[in-house]
């Protein structure tokens, strides 16, 4: 009789929330699935389904295949400067944790990471702006001619890689300093009688021992790496004003396939695309784990 | 024991050398962090000084840090010029509601899956889990097209549909009920004869006080800095949220910095207010979503 009651209280309270849930995040990735199956435009009545047919035409889709590049170099590029800087400051803050400067340095490194994306953007874009920008300014100190960072398709990718690292650092950071906090004091003192350096005892020591952590903040940060779109947006406006065409990116694509060329098939195989990467990523991170779980 | 305890004068010495070495590179590693931490903050400081240039200062060369006639012209031509403090209206009333509603049914969801335990349970969490890791601009396109028939576009409740549940969130409310919650307490209250709802509000809620808090400040700032959704569900001028404002007024031909910095400068300081009141709560959220394993 009790049971039941409790079983019944289970049931009724958890049911709406599980109705919000499924009508929010289930349905939505269900249609995004079948969607990308079919020929699915706004405009047209008929919705036939068309197999793999959207994947096809991607795979020869020029400005798909520039959006993957580039949305490829940007996960890569920040990845690459995200998590040694973020290791190694952690590090930094973590030796110097009696500082009375330790709160100041966490705030100022974490800070960023709040700030919402379009400001950010915005700073970003007058740092690097070719004829008013303090990047120039300080560069014509050492005889470096100015360059227009935002112009160029090149620089403007690597802008967007900064604008991102910037944002991500801070992130990184605070899980590694958990991390610090998590390893053990004594293996750290036994190092130090046997004589070893703190750069010995941070690269044969925290290094390997913060594996499983930096094998999870990689994949964060790729992850929210390929789901980049606001910065890019603010940042990369062409010449004409056009947002974000000079660095085109995934998200930015399947919305103008979507929203522009109104379809909403193709776009939704773009984000099953989009999907899978994620999916692979998440993959590899488990399968690496266990690994060592095993070892 | 004498041996230790009188020490040669060379002994001192070279304590000393190595005492004073250690705040030698103690110095130097402050140093290191203090030039790091400053440059990390000079974007936003550029900014905020940016916001209180005069024209002519703005397009002054080389750029300068401290303004020299701080003016406040930027801030009332752009408040003028532009719906904005309707724009930040309509993304407190987001981002509040964003977290409400995400820290109820994070609070009902996690509380269930954590302390009753059954069979079909564990497959719903299992589900929830797995969808935590599909990102939300996959499987936007359907969900604009559910608030499209819902005809709530351009409306708060448009926004909402998007940030209504945080799988995060039921998860970091179910792990903190299952190790800060013990069985015993809540058998002890059944025995008494408390209520299922009772037990929920009286004990559970109050106990995750912490734990809640956390998940608020960083709902609020997920709904507070969206960008993909309240960009394609938000499309007239006075629904925009801040974000999507700020991006699309930024790429007008006629806006000038020094509006830009102003109307950017105004949208930090909500930012900023929330993470220096509840930066414990705030690095604890973020910190937390690391120890998922």
């Amino acid at each position: 009789m009790l049971r039941k009651k409790r079983w019944f209280f289970a049931i009724l309270t958890l049911l709406p929330v599980l109705a919000i849930f499924a009508a929010v995040r289930l349905y939505p990735i269900g249609e995004t699935l079948r969607l990308s199956l079919h020929k699915w435009d706004i405009l047209s009545r008929n919705k036939p389904f068309i197999g793999l047919a959207n994947f096809q035409e991607l795979m020869g889709d020029r400005l798909f295949q520039e959006a993957l590049l580039n949305t490829t170099i940007i996960a890569f590029g920040v990845l690459l400067i995200t998590i040694p800087l973020a290791l190694v400051l952690a590090a930094l803050i973590h030796y110097r944790v009696g500082s009375r400067l330790g709160p100041f340095f966490e705030t100022a490194i974490f800070l960023p990471h709040v700030v919402s994306l379009v400001p950010a953007a915005m700073a970003w874009k007058y740092i690097f702006d070719a004829r008013l920008g303090p990047l120039n300014a300080f560069l014509s100190l050492f005889g470096v001619p100015a360059q227009s960072w935002l112009f160029d398709p090149r620089l403007a990718l690597f802008c967007v890689i900064v604008l991102c690292s910037w944002q991500a650092l801070g992130y990184a950071v605070l899980i590694y300093l958990v991390g610090f906090k998590s390893l053990p004091v004594s293996l750290y003192e036994a190092a130090k009688l046997d004589g070893a350096s703190g750069p010995q005892s941070f690269w044969f020591l925290s290094v390997p021992m913060l594996k499983p952590i930096t094998l999870y903040v990689s994949v964060v940060t790729l992850v929210s790496g390929f789901n980049v779109y606001a910065q890019a947006f603010v940042l990369a406006s062409d010449a004409q004003g056009a947002p974000g065409r000079q660095v085109r990116v995934l998200v930015l694509d399947m919305l103008e396939n979507s929203f522009r060329n109104y379809r909403v098939g193709y776009a939704a195989s773009e984000a099953v695309v989009l999907l899978l990467i994620v999916l692979l990523f998440t993959a590899i991170q488990f399968s690496l784990l266990r690994e060592r779980g095993r070892a | 024991m004498t041996d230790s305890a009188v020490l040669s004068a060379d002994d001192v010495a070279e304590g000393r050398n190595r005492r004073s070495r250690r705040r030698l590179l103690n110095l130097v590693i402050d140093g290191v962090l203090l030039v790091f931490s400053l440059l990390m903050l000079l974007p936003l400081v550029f900014l905020v000084s940016n916001a209180f240039k005069t024209p002519a200062e703005l397009l002054s060369w080389p750029p300068t840090i401290i303004p020299a006639n701080p003016t406040v012209s930027n801030f009332s031509a752009v408040i003028a010029d532009t719906p904005l403090l309707v724009w930040i209206g309509n993304s407190l009333l987001f981002a509040i509601l964003s977290a409400i509603a995400i820290l109820i049914t994070s609070a009902i969801a996690g509380y269930i899956l954590a302390k009753f335990r059954y069979r079909t349970l564990t497959v719903v969490f299992m589900i929830i889990l797995a969808t935590a890791i599909v990102p939300f601009e996959v499987y936007m396109i359907p969900l604009y097209l559910e608030a499209q028939s819902l005809k709530i576009l351009n409306t708060t409740w448009g926004l909402l549909l998007g940030y209504l549940v945080m799988s995060f969130g039921i998860f970091l409310i179910r792990q903190n009920v299952a190790h800060s919650i013990p069985d015993e307490l809540l058998e002890a209250a059944r025995i008494d004869g408390a209520g299922e709802l009772w037990i929920f509000w009286r004990i559970v809620l109050p106990l995750l006080r912490g734990a809640l808090g956390a998940l608020f400040v960083l709902a609020f700032f997920q709904a507070w800095t969206a960008f993909a959704w309240p960009i394609i569900v938000a499309t007239k001028r006075e629904s925009y949220t801040i974000e999507v404002g700020l991006a699309l007024f930024q790429t007008g031909f006629t806006v000038d910095l020094g509006r830009l910095s102003a109307a950017s400068a105004l949208v930090l300081i909500p930012s900023f207010t929330v993470f220096v009141l509840l930066r414990r709560n705030f690095v604890q959220g973020v910190a937390s979503t690391g120890l998922k394993e």
